[in-house]
């Protein structure tokens, strides 16, 4: 369907050309940023694990958040999304200043994350997972609980939207599996396809891809599109360059706490302080030729 | 030996008042631990909430047993916040610390000399504590049961107690089945992950916290009014461990759970201890005196727990598949 075709990439397009004149440096500000950092820092004994001067999200987009092991990605996810609390720092969502605020009340104003040790609910069906991603039940409310009649119409369009969702992600056959036993890959799937029944107006997703087969990758790739697609903004942490090239919009370059580089994946991953970030000072090739790209890892091994 | 007798004084405890009242303990605990997954070593202390204020408001204020069962629900939910709001941010071994020190603390401070007069030192309260509720007994005086050898008053306690635990059953199951028990079980498996996902954990578990420690107290309430008489050192932490045993038993997690687990815990405990009476009285043991049936009951009950825990782990009620996903 042509149509659909032209959708498909409408998102991608609008990214690209809302992108287009912002300035490839790290802190560059986004004509329509839907997340904003200041100066947020963390610190763990002596290591400064985060320090981000300035950071903008531009809304829509998909942006990847790449940087060695040990670069603080993870550790900025869990700030921005109140797991852990920084040393100093604001930031805001859609020009709200969200500083401080309590995990879950973040994730009600529409901002969402996944784990990169996968946090499936074991004991607890495919299906249960799914439906606890749902905001706004009323059957959550401890007295409208011993009422179903209150809360079994919601329940029945949450199950629906559960089952489209598990279909995307090919988990439709296994929804009444315990999550437990599902394989890893299987299981940031489900996290992934868990985060979205919220409704987030942004994804946070931390290493994605990570123990997912290559055939899988690529229709998971098309998930990520398709979030974008739809409105959502993707901010996606990951090791695979070939992927972070595939779909991402923009791409942040992290080491040691600090934002280094900025820019359109193709610039990115040709930028000497990028490469020296990732390889050390000896490596001189580009991190992807043409997209045809090494991951980090193998390139190392390789030289 | 009259095997038949042993039997039937057996039943008689395995549904009798005592057994009831580790029923409702078991109830709310596996509203908390079963279901959400929060270590309340302190079971006890709700239950002891709920005798002490039948003794307290009958006996000491010579107020109205209704009132006290109000003033029990009250005393419960304080309880519950109190334990809870310090420690159910902090991480899960804070409210196990918490709940179990604060038992023994509650039971020293009600025996203690200087609350004599309220709570009646180590003595406690004794006296027509569950009076009003007696006077309703609707049963015949001659009433006979066959197999059951429960004397009038206790027929009448055990029927409205059994009614009751299967009202709190009822509550529990129209919980947990609900959206609500699915973030209380989400809370059980992972809480960043539920936090994740936009609930407020932390209120989800003072809910079930509270609710699990009322119908603890109705425990204590029932324990009042049946033996009418409230003492502070049957309060002791081994009642939360009993409680344990019993929800394990049954299976945690189960709706049922409870209710089977203090059948068997009390079936087995009792069952025990009759028949080593009997084998004793008839010579057929010599080397146990009378006076030792009561510990050695309880050896052959962790006995027979060990076993359980070899050939069925997951409870008789559990989902082995459960257990074996733990592993990974
Ligand atoms: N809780 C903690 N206590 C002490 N140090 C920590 C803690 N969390 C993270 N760190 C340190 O902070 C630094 C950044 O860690 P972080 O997990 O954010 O890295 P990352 O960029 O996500 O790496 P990776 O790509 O390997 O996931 C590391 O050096 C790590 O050792
Ligand atoms: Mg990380």
């Amino acid at each position: 369907m042509p149509a659909r075709t032209e959708d498909k990439a409408a998102g991608h397009a609008a990214a690209v050309e809302a992108l287009r004149d912002v300035p490839q440096v790290p802190g560059a500000s986004k004509p329509d940023p839907i997340l904003v950092v200041d100066h947020v820092s963390r610190q763990f004994g002596g290591l400064k694990a985060v320090d981000v001067a300035h950071m903008e999200i531009q809304r829509g987009a998909i942006t990847a958040l790449i940087g060695p092991n040990g670069a603080g990605k993870t550790t900025l996810f869990n700030l921005l999304t109140g797991f852990d609390k920084p040393d100093s720092g604001t930031w805001t969502f859609n020009d709200r200043s969200v500083a401080g605020q309590a995990p879950y009340r973040l994730a009600r104003i529409g901002m969402v994350r996944t784990f990169q040790l996968t946090k499936a609910l074991s004991r607890m069906s495919v299906m249960d997972n799914m439906l606890l991603g749902a905001n706004g039940q009323s059957g959550e409310r401890v007295l409208q609980a011993l009422l179903p009649f209150i809360w079994r119409g919601q329940e029945r369009a949450n199950t629906s939207r559960a089952l489209e969702l598990l279909e995307r992600f090919n988990l439709h056959e296994k929804l009444d599996d315990f999550a437990g036993s599902l394989s890893g890959g299987q299981r940031k799937l489900l996290e992934m396809a868990r985060a979205l029944m919220v409704s987030p107006e942004i994804v946070m997703l931390d290493e994605p891809m990570a123990g997912v087969n290559p055939a899988l990758t690529q229709s998971l790739l098309g998930h990520i599109k398709n979030i974008r697609e739809k409105g959502t903004t993707v901010l996606f942490v990951e090791h695979d360059m070939d992927m972070v090239h595939d779909i991402s919009d923009w791409v942040i370059v992290m080491a040691q706490g600090q934002i280094i580089a900025e820019g359109p994946p193709d610039a990115v991953m040709k930028d000497e302080q990028v490469i020296e970030a990732y390889l050390g000072s000896r490596h001189g090739s580009a991190l992807t030729d043409d997209g045809a790209s090494l991951t980090p890892d193998a390139q190392g091994g390789n030289s | 030996m009259d095997y038949l007798q042993i039997l039937s004084l057996t039943l008689t405890q395995a549904f009798g008042v005592t057994a009831l009242i580790y029923l409702f303990a078991a109830i709310g605990l596996n509203v908390q631990f079963g279901y959400t997954g929060l270590l309340n070593f302190g079971q006890v202390a709700f239950v002891a909430a709920g005798a002490y204020a039948v003794g307290v408001i009958v006996l000491t204020f010579d107020l109205s047993l209704w009132l006290a069962i109000v003033v029990g629900m009250v005393v419960s939910t304080l309880l519950a916040l109190l334990l809870g709001i310090p420690t159910l941010r902090l991480r899960a071994d804070y409210l196990a610390i918490v709940t179990i020190a604060a038992s023994e603390l509650l039971r020293l401070l009600v025996r203690s000399i200087a609350f004599k007069d309220v709570f009646g030192g180590a003595q406690g309260l004794n006296g027509k504590l569950g009076r009003q509720f007696h006077d309703l007994n609707p049963l015949p005086a001659d009433v006979a049961l066959p197999v059951f050898t429960w004397s009038r008053q206790d027929l009448w306690v055990v029927i409205v107690g059994w009614g009751l635990a299967l009202l709190a059953t009822l509550l529990v199951w129209g919980l947990v089945r609900s959206p609500w028990g699915r973030v209380v079980k989400g809370i059980r498996e992972d809480e960043a992950a539920v936090l994740s996902l936009g609930k407020n954990v932390f209120v989800y578990k003072l809910q079930a916290l509270v609710i699990g420690g009322g119908i603890a107290a109705f425990g204590g309430i029932l324990w009042a009014v049946a033996k009418q008489s409230v003492q502070p050192d049957t309060f002791q932490p081994d009642v939360t461990f009993f409680v344990y045993t019993i929800l394990l038993l049954g299976g945690a997690a189960r709706v049922f759970g409870p209710i089977v687990g203090s059948i068997i815990f009390w079936f087995l405990l009792a069952g025990f201890g009759e028949l080593l009476y009997a084998l004793i009285n008839n010579g057929y043991i010599e080397f146990l005196a009378a006076q030792q049936v009561g510990s050695m009951r309880f050896m052959l009950m962790g006995l027979g727990l060990m076993l359980l825990m070899i050939f069925r782990p997951q409870g008789i009620f559990g989902d082995r598949r459960e257990l074996a996903l733990d592993a990974r």
